[in-house]
This record gives structure tokens, C-alpha cells and sequence, in this order.
């Protein structure tokens, strides 16, 4: 199945009940402070994390295996306890107002879990009760519908694939209109037309003013679809920041030279520049970066260097970083 | 309170039972009804009178807490470590409600399906042997209460077990065994004193005890005891579920 045969990705009415919530957006949608947890185990899964998630981005936290993501996802959903720290969901706090709170919150845990022998209808309908809120036929008919699950309403979920399983999931979290959607991993083992849907899906969401929050490991995905980036390792957000910022500031480029002879080293009539050997001598790498660069890239003397060196180039081609080579870079550095 | 979430697990829960009703109705009114016919009519009828009622009516009070104990404690540990086992847990954790409404919602439902399975057993044990009922209000009592407490121990064995083994394990090898020889088939005046004096350290002889006495207005204990006791039981319990919140056991890391 492609998007384009999907004539109506998303319609789901999500947000038809948000006049009871803080609708002023002074309000950060969540709140993190100084949050740290330590398991039994005395293993620190969280250090001392501070973050604010605007209303209505897409905020995609991005760290390898084990880095705490969903560690974070679970305190701030009540699954987990912090050690310290506090945590706000739309200005209410999630242990003192945890009605409030997890009212506002839609989660789509990693696991495929759920209970086989009942059916998508069913179990769908079964979250919006548990939230607390009275039945709506109709709405749970959009959300099924959005996510293509209408023709397997009556189906067992035993039966479905591993796809349609997640997007039950997804169907259970948006059951009773949250205003903000956790969704944990939500392209893992997922293959890539189905990835595509989902982000589809996800953007449809955004459109209607759902806060998302997603973890991920693909760096891929945290390019595509998110507006800021926190990159999270060994329980530190070590950074976050608009994706278009951290891709500009971050975002070094490289120019590569073939040459028409190999050298054996770098002339030193080169050595003011920053440059590389590459491919065994046949090209030179020159690593520049747009941002920082306050006379301009430093192209045009090392070209006109290289017309006095008598170095003869056959070809040229630019690269800009891609956002996983900042993630590399990153995780390096603070490892 | 949060009535539309506790009424959504409820209903789910009494939703299941009638999803699995051979196994969860059916099959324990049957086996409860065998022993009727095997020692109330084929055994009953050459064992004299009990305590001033045929051996078949003596037996059924006893024979109705045995299966009140072992479905209260089995419905109500499934309940809730099904979710457990499969993850879908996640879900009832991150949900509005208060610990107290999960308890109401996951108890309450095992403690309905319990009593209602009482009444049919009761119905059904009328069909193989007469009897009546002195103290039917008492009775009712003793049914619900009985029901509620073993509801709060399945819930806490189904917290407590990281495996099915374990789930099985209570139920197995300490509700039966202290049921059997908690006076369902003998009235304790029949051991010898030792016995008698180790039998009241069994919690089960107060149930049967003011169970039966609901029935025939005696009973091995006084039924003041049976109450103090099945209340003891309960308070018990529910500290135990109080604690499991509040420390998130097995829950929340």
C-alpha cells in the first residue's frame, strides 16, 4: 500500500476536547527538572536531565541503545519513578496532579504488547474507557480509519501482522485525544514503506496540533521528521537544539579533490590549509566549516595554492555532513 | 473517583470470564458438583448424621468455600498477571487513575465472578441434596467477604509471580490443602485434641466454620471468631496491596 492510494491519511478529530487544557501557550507542553533516576541496581539511567518540549513540535530523542531514552519516556509517563527531579505535563505535575497529566498523554510503548485474544475494536475502545473518557464510537471509527485499521476492526489481534499490531498501539494511545503522543520507537523492525506511513502519520498528527515526542535510533528518521533534536547518551541530553540550527552549526563540509597524480604528502606549500589524503593519495580532502568561517570558505586561496604548487586537479565534488555524522561526532565526543 | 475507568477494567474483566465461560463457569460448578454426587449421595449415604444434618448438607458449605477460595484467588491472579506477562500493563500504569481504582476494578470483578459462581453451586447442590439456609443475610456476608479477601490474595499473587509456576503454586499448594483440611468434610469434634488444637491454626476452619453456621446455626468455632477472622484476613490483604503501591513491587521500577 503507498501514501498516494491512501486517500485520506489523517483525518482524527484529536483535538476536539483541548479547550479543557491549558490552551495559553506560555505553558511548556512538558516540563523536565534536574530529573534523575537510579535503578535498584544502582545502574544511573538518567543524570540530572532539564528539558522543555514546546506545544505542537515534533521533538525526536535520539541516543544509542541503553542511552536512557526510554527511561525518560517512562518517568514522564508514570511507569517509572524518578529518583529526583520533577516533571510537568501541560503545567500540572505528573505525581501530585497525575490525573491531569496522564490524561493529556498518548503512549505507544516499543513492545508489540498486547492482549491477544481480543479484538482491535475492542481493545481500542478499552483505552478510551481506562482514561476515563465515555464512549465515542465515532471517534474511535476515525482513528481506525486513519490508520487503515477499519476493515480488521472485528479481528483478533493475534491475527494481525506485526505492522497493523503497532498501529493498534498507536490507535490505543490516540483513543482518548491526548494532547501529547510518546511514541518509542516507533519505526523498529519496521520495513520501509510501512516507515514511511507511519511518518505520515505522525506528520498528520502534528498538523492537528499534537505535541510528539519520538525516540529513535535511526538518525534518518529524526532528520526527517523532527523540528528539534535532543541527542541523549549515558543518561545525559547532551544536546538539544533545532534541527535547521544543528545542522547548520554543526554541519561541516568537505570538498574532495581528485588529482590527476598521487601524492606521497601533503606539499608544504599546503599546510596552512586543513587537509586530508585520501584514497591512497589520489585526492585531497579539505574540510571547511560554512558557519564558522568568517572570511569565507578558504576555497579560492587553496585552489589558487594549488595552481603554484603545480598540482593538477581532475575533479571536484562537496559534501555536506549529514545529521549522522554530527550524531557520531557527538556520541564520540562525550564518550 | 474515576468511575469510568474502574467500570472499563471491570467490565473487561467480567468481559473475559464470559469470553472463557466453559473454563471459568462451567468447569468449576461441574467438578464442584461431583463431589456432591461422589460424597454427599454415594458416601454421604452410609456416614450417620454430622453435627445434626445429613452428611450431604453437612458438606456443603464447606464444598462452596472450597470453590469461592480457589476461583477467587485463581480469577483474580490471571487478571492481573496476564497484563504483567504480556506488557500490556504498560497501559493500566500510565493511565488517570488512582492504585485504589486498579485494585476496585481487577478484585471487584473476580469477587463478582466469585459470588456469582457461589450462588450456582449453591443452586446446583440443592438439585442432589436438601437443605436449607437459617441465616441467609449471614451467608450473603460471609460470601462476599470471603470472595473480596481471596480476590485481594489472587491480585497479590499475581504480583508477586514472575512465572507461571509460581501462579500456580499458591493455589496449589496451600488454598487446597488448607481447604481440604480446613473441615469441609469433617467436623473438627471428630479428630483427636492434638489435631483439633493444630486445626485452629488454620485460618480456613473459621471461613467454613461461620460459613456453615449461616446454614445450620452451629459451627466448629464461634461465628463471632469466623468474623473476627475473615476481618483480620481482608485488613491484612489490603495492607499488603498498599504496600505494593506504594513501593511499586514488581511494578515500577
Amino acid at each position: 500500500m503507498t501514501l498516494s492510494s491512501n486517500p485520506a491519511p489523517l483525518s482524527i478529530p484529536v483535538q476536539d476536547d483541548m479547550a479543557a487544557g491549558n490552551t495559553d501557550t506560555g505553558t511548556p507542553m512538558i516540563q523536565v527538572e534536574s530529573l534523575s533516576k537510579t535503578y535498584r541496581d544502582g545502574f544511573q539511567a538518567l543524570k540530572q536531565v532539564e528539558l522543555t518540549i514546546r506545544r505542537g513540535e515534533i521533538f525526536a530523542l535520539l541516543g544509542p541503545n541503553g542511552a536512557g531514552k526510554t527511561t525518560l519516556i517512562s518517568v514522564i509517563c508514570g511507569l517509572v519513578n524518578a529518583t529526583s527531579g520533577s516533571v510537568k505535563v501541560d503545567g500540572f505535575d505528573n505525581q501530585t496532579e497525575y490525573r491531569q497529566a496522564r490524561e493529556r498523554i498518548g503512549l505507544v510503548p516499543q513492545e508489540l504488547t498486547n492482549e491477544a485474544f481480543t479484538t482491535v475494536w475492542d481493545t481500542v475502545s478499552f483505552s478510551r474507557g481506562l482514561f476515563g473518557k465515555p464512549k465515542d464510537p465515532r471517534h474511535i471509527e476515525n482513528v481506525l480509519r486513519a490508520l487503515t485499521l477499519w476493515d480488521k476492526r472485528d479481528n483478533r489481534l493475534l491475527e494481525l501482522s506485526g505492522g497493523m499490531k503497532r498501529r493498534v498501539l498507536i490507535a490505543k494511545a490516540l483513543s482518548h485525544n491526548p494532547q501529547v503522543l510518546f511514541l518509542d520507537e516507533p519505526t523498529a523492525g519496521v520495513d520501509v514503506e510501512l516507515r514511511r506511513e507511519m511518518w505520515e502519520v505522525v506528520r498528520g498528527l502534528r498538523d492537528q496540533g499534537v505535541t510528539i515526542i519520538l525516540t529513535t535510533h535511526y538518525i534518518e528518521e529524526a532528520e526527517e521528521m523532527a523540528d528539534r533534536i535532543g541527542v541523549i547518551r549515558r543518561g545525559e541530553l547532551v544536546l538539544v537544539e533545532d534541527k535547521a540550527t544543528l545542522m547548520q552549526q554543526l554541519g561541516r563540509k568537505e570538498l574532495t579533490l581528485h588529482l590527476s597524480a598521487p601524492l606521497e604528502a601533503i606539499p608544504a606549500a599546503l599546510s596552512g590549509h586543513e587537509l586530508s589524503l585520501a584514497e591512497e593519495g589520489h585526492a585531497l580532502v579539505y574540510t571547511y566549516d560554512v558557519a564558522h568561517q568568517q572570511e569565507g570558505s578558504g576555497i579560492a586561496g587553496l585552489l589558487a595554492d594549488l595552481e603554484a604548487t603545480g598540482i593538477r586537479v581532475k575533479d571536484l565534488h562537496t559534501r555536506q555532513s549529514s545529521l549522522e555524522d554530527i550524531f557520531v561526532d557527538l556520541v564520540r565526543e562525550s564518550a | 473517583m474515576n468511575l469510568q475507568s474502574v467500570k472499563t477494567i471491570y467490565l473487561a474483566e467480567m468481559a473475559r470470564s464470559l469470553r472463557t465461560v466453559l473454563q471459568s463457569i462451567v468447569s468449576p460448578v461441574v467438578s464442584t458438583s461431583l463431589y456432591f454426587v461422589v460424597f454427599g449421595a454415594a458416601i454421604g449415604s452410609r456416614i450417620s448424621e454430622v453435627d445434626g444434618v445429613s452428611y450431604g448438607a453437612f458438606i456443603v458449605p464447606g464444598l462452596i468455600m472450597l470453590m469461592l477460595l480457589t476461583q477467587s484467588v485463581s480469577t483474580a491472579s490471571f487478571g492481573i498477571f496476564f497484563p504483567r506477562f504480556s506488557g500490556s500493563i504498560y497501559e493500566i500504569l500510565s493511565a488517570p487513575i488512582s492504585y485504589f481504582e486498579i485494585v476496585i476494578g481487577y478484585v471487584g470483578a473476580a469477587a463478582t465472578k466469585s459470588v456469582i459462581l457461589g450462588l450456582i453451586v449453591l443452586a446446583t447442590a440443592r438439585l442432589f441434596v436438601p437443605f436449607s439456609i437459617q441465616y441467609p443475610l449471614v451467608m450473603l456476608l460471609f460470601l462476599v467477604l470471603t470472595a473480596v479477601t481471596f480476590s485481594l490474595l489472587g491480585f497479590i499473587i499475581g504480583i508477586w509471580a514472575d512465572g507461571f509456576e509460581k501462579l500456580q503454586l499458591v493455589p496449589l499448594l496451600i488454598v487446597t490443602p488448607l481447604t481440604f483440611l480446613g473441615g469441609t468434610f469433617y467436623s473438627i469434634d471428630m479428630l483427636p485434641p492434638f489435631w483439633q488444637a493444630v486445626t485452629l491454626l488454620n485460618p480456613v476452619v473459621y471461613l467454613v466454620s461461620g460459613f456453615r453456621w449461616s446454614f445450620y446455626g452451629s459451627g466448629d468455632v464461634s461465628i463471632w471468631a469466623s468474623l473476627a477472622i475473615i476481618v483480620l484476613f481482608l485488613a491484612a490483604a489490603l495492607m499488603v496491596v498498599n504496600w505494593i503501591f506504594r513501593t511499586g513491587y514488581r511494578l515500577k521500577p
